[in-house]
């Protein structure tokens, strides 16, 4: 009993092992993105892949065939999204996005769809069904954040900036 | 601009740049879900335990108090001394 849980431990630790090389990178920049801090300075964007891997290694000898880099994923998305009203720069939250991160000008919804469909690649049926929104919903979104990355809205820009200056 | 090219143009702005990874991300992974996989596995064993426990209750309970048998009456008093 105590032999086979071993070896299973560490079958386990060489598996995640070699898992975790091979997707950190990747799953630290899509949540660097996320949470729309600078590359070299991303706290949140650590702890949230922490919480992500560690959640997956839990769940490493239960996966039964299952890709585990989207599993990470999957919690990654569904953590960031429960969270992003109040940590990632949702109206409420005290935090601003980082001005040298590259989506720095969306909202966290916005941010996190774009990730998903654009960066990592993920369907859009994929997106709609893991964020519980209709498939025109996803795709509008898409577009809009699309657009505003690609063309920056000025006027917008200063406007936000003007209300931040001023006392409320 | 159609759709392609913009969606190229989003993911090249989103690819500038890659954080580097920090080398303590593997250890507090571990750490993280190896905790958890205790916690689990503890959770997991005390469920197991209770349920054997009552199991073990039910049949001691049962094979003392005999539920299944008829009480004796108590409305027709015992024939005596005839």
């Amino acid at each position: 009993m105590r032999d086979r849980q071993a070896l299973q431990d560490a079958r386990r630790a060489r598996e995640f092992e070699a898992f975790v090389a091979g997707a950190a990178g990747r799953l630290l920049h899509a949540a660097t993105l996320l949470t729309a801090e600078a590359p070299d300075d991303n706290p949140r964007a650590r702890r949230l892949l922490t919480l992500a891997l560690a959640h997956t290694y839990a769940y490493w000898d239960r996966l039964r065939g299952e890709d585990p880099y989207d599993r990470a994923r999957q919690h990654l998305a569904l953590r960031f999204a429960n969270s992003a009203w109040h940590q990632y720069g949702g109206p409420l939250s005290r935090t601003r996005p980082h001005p040298r991160s590259a989506l720095a000008a969306l909202t966290p919804r916005e941010r996190l769809i774009l990730v998903l469909r654009m960066y990592e690649g993920v369907a859009e049926e994929q997106t709609a069904a893991l964020l519980g929104m209709p498939t025109e919903r996803v795709h509008a979104l898409c577009d809009r954040a699309t657009a505003t990355l690609l063309h920056p809205p000025r006027k917008a820009a200063a406007t936000v900036l003007g209300a931040k200056v001023a006392p409320s | 601009m159609n759709r392609l090219e913009r969606e190229a143009a989003t993911r090249r702005i989103m690819e500038r740049t890659p954080p580097p990874v920090p080398p303590d991300l593997y250890g507090e992974v571990l750490r993280r879900g190896g905790r958890m996989l205790r916690h689990r596995r503890r959770a997991r064993r005390l469920l197991w335990l209770l349920l054997c426990a009552a199991a073990v209750a039910f049949t001691v309970w049962a094979a003392t108090a005999h539920p299944w048998v008829e009480p004796p009456s108590t409305t027709t008093p015992p024939i005596v001394g005839w």
